[in-house]
């Protein structure tokens, strides 16, 4: 049997101006019944299989991000909804933002737009239905464990506790608005 | 035990959770047509099942895990006891020892949801315990055994002395099934105030065995319904089996129509049930017999 017969969702809204959250709730409503496919809007990281993250990652709700990540237990899929999710977006050069999702987790889709299309929101639900089912293939072989976002920020910074070392980015952002 | 418990036993033990699964199957089907979607496969909750099995194991605490399997462990006893026609107090007694064993997993990991949802499992427990143990009382007072294969070989069905501790068993089903009031411990909604609340923090394999406990706690509820209507004769197994599906059919209108009962209505309304229907009945009958 197949894991994304039974694809299990999670909505966290980042730094988002609520654009995309619109669309991805909108999505989940009765009125397109994804309950057809089996997919349940859980509220629950420990119950969750895939994680829809809207809006970018702050210095704020960076530490969120990264716990609700942790607690979902493997396999499971992170897509980065919407092109604020995807790198910042519009609020890239906020003295707060760090940038997109994948600045803190690591990130299997992106799914771009501004605000992010219930069609292209489909359509990367199905993408990452299939890398879910990759995940657990490989999971059942004990050849894949995904990364903890500690793990992650080593791989990226160097560093597991800091996502971004916060003076740096900053520091580099300060400049920008000066220049 | 006789030939016959042991037969229903080991029935019960190998097919409930295909049984349980395809029902609640066909009422999330109905559910969806009542609200006028399509809604999931009928396999759907098999499928969600398998899904928990194959995920990782992750826990909280050490003794999580073990709490949940032994919440697993009695509610599957209690139905075992029911099948082998066993004492009805003993699986009422034993489905409660269950509930307490998911209680305190939920409590073990101290974290805010869960214990919420830890409380409010309690108190549903208070809203139904009393109505459950009147039945099995008047079970006793219609028939003069709590043994379930006496009850089966009354020459009368219980439902015609008990009407009211029916009406009031029914009404605790909605709770038991974990159907109506949105904001208990674990509604089958999606969108609740506590987040799963008693079940919050269980994940893969764990939550799978607190599912899996589910199951066979449903085909258990059922099989009581059932024996509201089982006599000596076999035609009143099927009876039992179209009075299984009216309930079943009811338990899903009435989560339609109520889909925002909270739990303070629901404490008040339990106990006018419990009071009128279970007790009006329980003072009839100790008069005539
Ligand atoms: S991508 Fe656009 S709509 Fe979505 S959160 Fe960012 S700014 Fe808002």
């Amino acid at each position: 049997m197949k894991i994304s017969k039974s694809p299990w969702l999670l909505h966290y809204d980042g730094s988002s101006c609520n654009g995309c959250d619109i669309e991805v709730l909108a999505a989940t409503t009765p009125r397109f019944d994804v309950e057809r496919f089996g997919i349940i809007n859980t509220g629950n990281p420990r119950h969750a299989d895939i994680f829809l993250c809207t809006g970018g990652v702050n210095s704020q709700n960076q530490d969120v991000v990264r716990q609700i990540y942790d607690q979902m237990p493997d396999p499971k899929v992170v897509l980065a909804c919407g092109i604020c999710a995807c790198d910042g977006g519009i609020f890239k050069d906020c003295y707060n933002i760090l940038g997109g999702t994948d600045t803190v987790i690591p990130v299997d889709v992106y799914v771009p737009g501004c605000a992010v299309r219930p069609e292209a929101l489909i359509d990367g639900v199905v993408k990452a239905l299939k890398i879910l089912d990759e995940k657990a293939e490989k999971m059942k072989k004990g050849e894949y464990r995904s990364l903890t976002s500690d793990e992650y920020a080593e791989k990226l910074y160097g560093d597991p506790q800091e996502a971004v070392p916060e003076a740096s980015a900053s520091g580099d952002k300060e400049e920008k608005n000066a220049g | 035990m006789t030939v016959y418990g042991t037969v229903a036993v080991i029935i019960y033990l190998l097919c409930s959770p295909f049984i349980a699964c395809f029902m609640s199957g066909v009422d999330r089907v109905v559910t969806a047509r009542m609200q006028g979607r399509r809604g999931p496969s009928v396999l759907q909750p098999w499928y969600d099942l398998a899904k928990l099995f194959a995920k990782e194991s992750t826990s909280v605490n050490n003794i999580q895990k073990i709490l949940v399997m032994a919440h697993c462990f009695f509610a599957i006893f209690s139905g075992a006891v029911f099948f082998a026609g066993g004492d009805i107090l003993l699986v009422f007694f034993s489905l409660t020892m269950a509930e307490v064993f998911l209680i305190l997993a939920a409590y073990s990991v101290n974290a805010a949801y869960s214990g919420m949802g830890a409380q409010r499992e309690l108190l549903q427990m208070m809203a139904y315990e009393p109505m459950i143990l009147l039945t099995a009382v008047g079970f006793y007072l219609s028939v003069g055994s709590f043994r379930v294969e006496d009850i089966m070989s009354a020459s009368l069905p219980a439902v015609v002395k008990m009407p009211g501790f029916f009406i009031g068993f029914c009404f605790m089903l909605v709770i038991k099934l974990r159907k109506s009031p949105f904001d208990l411990s674990t509604s089958h909604h999606a969108h609740q105030e506590v987040i799963k609340g008693l079940t919050g923090d269980l994940s893969g394999p764990a939550y799978g065995f607190s599912e899996l406990a589910e199951l066979y706690e449903e085909v258990l509820m059922l099989g009581i319904v059932g024996l509201f209507f089982i006599t000596s004769d076999p035609r009143s197994f099927l009876a039992a089996a179209v009075a299984i599906v009216i309930v079943m059919f009811c338990m899903s209108l009435i989560d339609n129509i109520f889909p925002r009962v909270k739990w303070e209505t629901l404490l008040k309304a339990a106990w006018v049930v419990t009071f009128f229907a279970g007790g009006a009945n329980l003072v009839i009958l100790s008069f005539i017999s």
